[in-house]
């Protein structure tokens, strides 16, 4: 049972879904069943920080390695939970002067939005940039043309990446416009509709019929390895 | 004191100093933002509240913001913690990045409790009362929904993973979002990702424009059908890749080196765009060396 | 010099980088820029639309890829408030939000402030909901069911935008801001595909080359990395000739950057394969 009636559940769920594409009458039901989905992902940002607490609280209460660290997220945790859930520094909104409940807590100079774009947007943006970094030393190290394979691939970054940038427009200016399909931005547009579509398309045919298999054996519980290895 | 240390305490003397240097100076300094006070409700004659919005340091009206501007120091450092990692996992990497993790959660969290929780949970259920606090310009007719009542159950059930007996309960808020997924996966992905790219690729070989063959048109679409038969041949694992079959998989794998030359590529150039991006910020938002927006007076 | 090269810090890579990318930027040189056709496609469709047509413009990204898709995020809301288009702005990331809000404050409220475009008659913002793309299956039949009210809690019903607008159907155009999942590719399976509604996006480096084989079918066009906003900035400034301001093309400027950083990845492979060459002639493993 602890397997079944969950099954059953998804089962019903994903028909609903299926339904609603092909009979209109079934369209109200995806809807309904899209609002829970949506209140359930908002249970599991709750569920994803109570987590996050739990484990952090843990490491510092058994003093493990780093848990000073686990203190510092800690402490920004709770201060941006705070912030958030007692709405600090936003102002009741011009239609409703009196409740300062009904303001965003993403307000324009509201502690929350402090946090975001102070602390969050510089932190998560030079993670990102910290990319570009290790992708020069990967190139340095590891692009080889060690066979016909790799030196296809390589021939294809070296044009794509002039094609994409003044550079490849400069030098091969001289090209008269009748040729431009031999300019670096040419043979660029051509890689990329042409190769590159090409691949793409062949992936994305095996993914879509690889997705659909296992939709199905969800949906008729001949995969059920999400709900964990204890079964009935 | 090692080389090393003596070497960074040196290094970090030398910014000190520098960043001391420039802000002393000039007498504009650097690294502040400016806001002004705007009315929160412009129309109205009888509420004169008013809040604070940035502005340009040209705005007549502008005032240095203390906070905006010790932010503006904070993201500096952070983005200089982080980018520390490239020389040896340091203490400052990991205050920063422990910072982000904690920000990141409890954002979510409370996003989803705002948007989703009170925004439709609450609202359908306690309709009244959300009017009363957090929702004023909910409709009068709004009636309570108790069928909001299973989303809420699956929810608790959902929150139920953190007590440590009974784990099981959680599995029936996990089959509604799996099988909300699977249900919609199925069909769309079948629609858009094999019917379609199939439609897409049925395309004449023979391209006439103006009652005349284009051949560069021609030559496109005959290597990109070329190239999808050719790459999904490779795929193909139910035949073994010998002769014919094998030759066909060969320029299939070639396509898709070529596609992954491109990927290459592109994610090269996603990634300088990023470091460009925080450059800028230092350069331009702290330390004020460039004013590619000519936002600043002249001469600042 | 050959040894050196051979076990060469990746730390001395990393400050070459920095000086490439840094060093363009504090000159603030700038390259011209040619539209290239899926860009030109987009911005042909955003001028060609009737004035006062309402696009959707979901902002599926958040700070960490604001420098690919900032550029032109600001391109697209100018060129959608100098054709006086109607807007609905919405997010699929959680922290997607607070982009919003700043592309309104810069673009429509102070760009545009002559304009006097008013939240709720020239513009909505729906804000965020949780629930990825089912949150677009959901509101391809009803928007109401996902987003009853806008970001500041008025009933979509109460807006002058909103109250005849049943679903994504009801569109003229949808755009997509995207950073990968949820992104371009949801909009294209769940709204664009199954109604058939013109969608156009603006994707990250990353993910662009898998956009392209939707290219025409599902797709109008892309704006791929910060290459195609410099090229939108480019498109916008051929019909508007007071956006050939380099100061006010963010995308044009940060090729500059772009530029240098290519010619030294491209450098670097040179010199590893040169390496490697010189190794295996040498004979040495």
């Amino acid at each position: 049972m602890k397997s079944t009636i969950p099954w059953l559940i998804a089962a019903a769920t994903g028909f609903v879904m299926i339904a609603a594409y092909f009979i209109p009458a079934a369209q109200g039901w995806q809807g309904e069943v899209g609002t829970w989905f949506e209140i359930l992902a908002a249970f599991a940002f709750v569920l994803g920080g109570a987590n996050l607490f739990a484990y952090h609280l843990g490491k510092i209460s058994a003093r493990r390695a780093g848990w000073g660290y686990s203190g510092v997220t800690l402490v920004a945790f709770l201060v941006t939970l705070a912030a958030g859930m007692l709405k600090l520094g936003v102002p009741a909104p011009d239609r409703y002067p009196t409740n300062a409940w009904a303001g965003d807590f993403q307000f324009e100079g509201s502690v929350s939005w402090w946090l975001y774009w102070y602390l969050y947007n510089p932190l998560n943006a030079t993670m990102f940039a910290l990319l570009a970094f290790y992708v020069s030393s990967a190139a340095f190290r590891a692009f080889r043309a060690k066979n016909t394979e790799a030196t296809v691939l390589l021939v294809t970054a070296f044009i794509v990446l002039l094609g994409r940038t003044y550079a490849g427009a400069w030098l091969t200016s001289s090209v008269p416009e009748n040729y431009s399909a031999l300019t670096f931005p040419g043979m660029t547009a051509i890689i990329l509709a042409v190769g590159n579509t090409a691949g793409q398309r062949a992936i994305m045919i095996g993914i879509a019929l690889g997705v659909a298999a296992t939709s199905l054996k969800v949906l008729l519980g001949v995969d059920r390895s999400y709900l964990g290895s204890d079964g009935d | 004191m090692n080389r090393e240390t003596l070497g960074w305490t040196v290094v970090l003397l030398i910014g000190a100093l520098g960043l001391f240097g420039r802000a002393m100076s000039k007498p504009e300094g650097m690294g502040k933002v400016y806001i002004k006070a705007v009315r929160i409700a412009p129309d109205s004659p009888t509420d004169t509240r008013t809040t604070f919005t940035k502005v340009e340091p040209k705005d007549s009206e502008a005032i240095v913001s203390v906070p905006r501007t010790v932010g503006v120091w904070i993201a500096a450092l952070g983005t200089l913690a982080i980018f520390s990692f490239l020389y040896r996992d340091n203490v400052f990497y990991k205050l920063a990045e422990s910072v982000f993790v904690g920000v990141t959660a409890a954002w979510a969290m409370v996003l989803g409790f705002w948007e989703s929780i009170v925004d439709k949970l609450l609202r359908n259920l306690a309709p009244g009362l959300m009017r009363a606090w957090a929702l004023p310009g909910l409709s009068d007719k709004q009636e309570p929904n108790y069928l909001y009542i299973v989303p809420l159950i699956l929810g608790i059930m959902l929150l139920w993973r953190l007590v440590p007996r009974g784990a099981w309960i959680a599995r029936w808020p996990l089959a509604v979002v799996v099988g909300t997924f699977a249900g919609l996966k199925l069909v769309n992905f079948l629609d858009a990702d094999f019917v379609s790219q199939i439609r897409n690729t049925i395309i004449p070989l023979i391209v006439v424009v103006n009652g005349k063959v284009d051949p560069w048109a021609s030559l496109r679409n005959t290597g990109l059908l070329v190239g999808v038969l050719s790459s999904l041949t490779y795929f193909f694992f139910s035949v073994e890749h010998k002769g014919f079959v094998g030759n066909v998989s060969r320029v299939g794998v070639w396509f898709l080196m070529v596609t992954f030359g491109a990927s290459f590529a592109f994610t090269v150039m996603g990634r300088i765009a990023l470091l460009a991006a925080r450059v800028e910020f230092l350069f331009n938002d702290w330390l004020w060396l460039i004013d590619p927006g000519d936002k600043r007076p002249k001469g600042w | 010099m050959f040894d050196f090269l051979k076990t060469l810090d990746r730390r001395w890579i990393f400050l070459a980088m920095l000086l490439a990318v840094s060093l363009p930027i504090l000159a603030q040189k700038t390259f011209p820029e040619q539209p290239t056709l899926h860009v030109r496609n987009v911005f042909q469709k955003i001028e060609d639309l009737p004035e006062g047509s309402t696009i959707m413009i979901s902002f599926d990204y958040d700070p960490g890829t604001t420098g690919e898709l900032g550029p032109m995020t600001t391109a697209l809301l100018r060129h959608c408030c100098l054709k006086r288009h109607k807007m609905l702005f919405l997010t699929l990331f959680e922290t997607g939000s607070p982009v919003i809000d700043q592309a309104i404050k810069e673009v429509i409220e102070d760009e545009f402030a002559e304009l006097e475009l008013k939240s709720g008659e020239d513009y909505v913002n729906l804000g965020f909901k949780p629930g990825r793309e089912v949150i677009i299956a959901v509101i391809g039949l009803n928007l109401r069911q996902a987003f009853p009210s806008d970001h500041s809690r008025t009933n979509l019903d109460d807006l002058p935008l909103t109250k005849n607008i049943v679903n994504l159907q009801d569109l003229d155009l949808i755009l997509d801001l995207s950073a990968g999942y949820p992104g371009w590719k949801e909009w294209v399976q769940y709204a664009a595909s199954p109604y058939g509604i013109p969608f156009a996006a603006g994707v990250t480096a990353v993910g662009a080359p898998q956009a392209y084989p939707y290219i025409p079918g599902q797709m109008l066009g892309i704006l791929a990395a910060v290459k195609g906003a410099a090229e939108y900035e480019a498109a916008l400034g051929e019909k508007y000739p007071k956006y050939r301001d380099p100061k006010l093309n963010e995308g044009i400027r940060r090729m500059a950057p772009q530029f240098w950083g290519h010619l030294l990845v491209i450098g670097l492979i040179v010199l590893g394969n040169c390496i490697h060459f010189a190794d295996r002639w040498r004979g040495t493993p």
